[in-house]
């Protein structure tokens, strides 16, 4: 069943969800491709969505597939799956050792995780650099073009430090005016 | 019982009202907490405040989630961390399906198509750019950089979530050769000082 299906796989991946939202991706990827709730290339324009959207990557991703997958209870049900793990682990933690952070054992996971954080988020630029269609070798304005608008991206993430959201919007007026 | 039901609803409509400012990123929230619940309500002390932060990052979830579930839990308990994590989550959720909602309905439009034929590739640009900050964070030494390398083509064939998982226990098993724990300790130390000072270091690790 689709809802249960929603519910395991943002319920667990809401148990490992270190480093951020675009770490998450290569979870939500595997779920979309294992049980078919939509095409790799509208996954991307999910990722988008939830980007420009106020919140975390991670969930309104997660709302979005399931929107996707099974309409307005996919919606909430999603919402809930990746919302759980956190209602659970802060008040865990809350009740029992304050101090988490300066915790030996937790210090000493956290040197292995985040590496894996990191090739997690490589992982998914590959994912998606490969789904964008930017890698191709032919010479024409489509592609020439495309790399100039990451490279620009970059630039205005790295050297003008502008808010995510901004790149998108941009981007998005700018492909409208490119390609349609 | 009353005070409480009015304090939980008090938490309740306080993150409600911060909840749309977190575009990209959760530390977007994190000035307008402090001067919500630190100077105005007065319900956390500024020390607090800190410990919360550091401890949002700590627990895997959104720290934008994490911590307005951390300070409703210590002013009003289970109800209040269920209050704060509800108002914190429902206008982002009403704002992302509202957006989903349009797309889903025209999604088949040709200009629709144009803009994401070129937000897609941004959208590679915006990931790179989170591995890069998380990198830095993250990679400080040889087996920090060698963990991350043969993280990737590990993902090509093992589910992530066990990645994630042999990833923690290489941390520890690493770490108890000594030397090392040193120069984690210290970063984490460098770390916690940059939390609220600067929040553009947290892209990536904080959305």
């Amino acid at each position: 069943m689709v809802l249960w299906e929603l519910f395991h796989t943002f319920f667990l991946m809401g148990f490992v969800s270190f480093g951020g939202g675009y770490a998450m991706l290569p979870i939500m990827e595997t779920g979309v491709t294992q049980y078919g709730w939509m095409s790799a290339e509208k996954l991307t324009n999910i990722i988008a969505i939830a980007g420009m959207s106020p919140g975390p990557v991670a969930a309104n991703s997660a709302i979005l597939i399931g929107y996707s997958a099974a309409g307005i209870n996919g919606a909430l049900v999603s919402a809930f799956a990746i919302l759980l793990p956190s209602l659970i682990l802060v008040i865990a933690v809350a009740a029992c050792f304050t101090k988490l952070h300066h915790n030996p054992i937790v210090e000493r996971m956290f040197y292995g995780l985040k590496p894996i954080v990191t090739s997690l988020i490589i992982f998914a630029a590959i994912k998606f650099a490969l789904a964008s269609n930017m890698i191709i070798l032919e010479v024409s304005f489509r592609s020439i073009s495309l790399i100039l608008i990451f490279g620009l991206s970059l630039f205005a993430l790295f050297k003008l430090r502008w808010n995510p959201v901004y790149v998108i919007i941009l981007s998005g007026l700018v492909g409208v005016a490119l390609y349609s | 019982m009353k005070v409480k039901g009015l304090l939980v609803l008090q938490i309740f409509w306080t993150f409600f009202k911060i909840s749309p400012v977190t575009f990209g990123g959760g530390f977007a929230m994190v000035p307008l907490i402090i001067k919500e619940i630190v100077e105005k309500r007065k319900w956390l002390t500024n020390d607090e405040f800190t410990d919360v932060i550091a401890l949002s990052q700590t627990v895997p979830g959104a720290v934008a989630v994490n911590s307005a579930t951390f300070i409703g839990h210590r002013i009003g308990g289970i109800r209040g961390a269920v209050a704060a994590m509800i108002g914190v989550s429902l206008p982002a959720f009403f704002i992302v399906i509202s957006f989903g909602i349009f797309y889903f309905n025209i999604q088949d439009n040709q200009k629709l198509e144009a803009a994401f034929t070129s937000i897609t590739v941004s959208i590679v640009a915006i990931i790179v750019f989170a591995a890069i900050k998380v990198a830095k964070t993250a990679i400080y030494d040889k087996t920090t950089f060698f963990i991350m390398i043969a993280g990737v083509p590990l993902l090509f064939f093992i589910h992530p979530i066990i990645v994630i998982f042999l990833g923690a226990i290489t941390g520890i098993i690493v770490t108890s050769f000594g030397r090392k724990l040193n120069h984690c300790i210290e970063l984490n130390n460098n770390k916690e000082e940059d939390l609220t000072t600067n929040p553009d270091y947290f892209m990536g690790s904080g959305i």
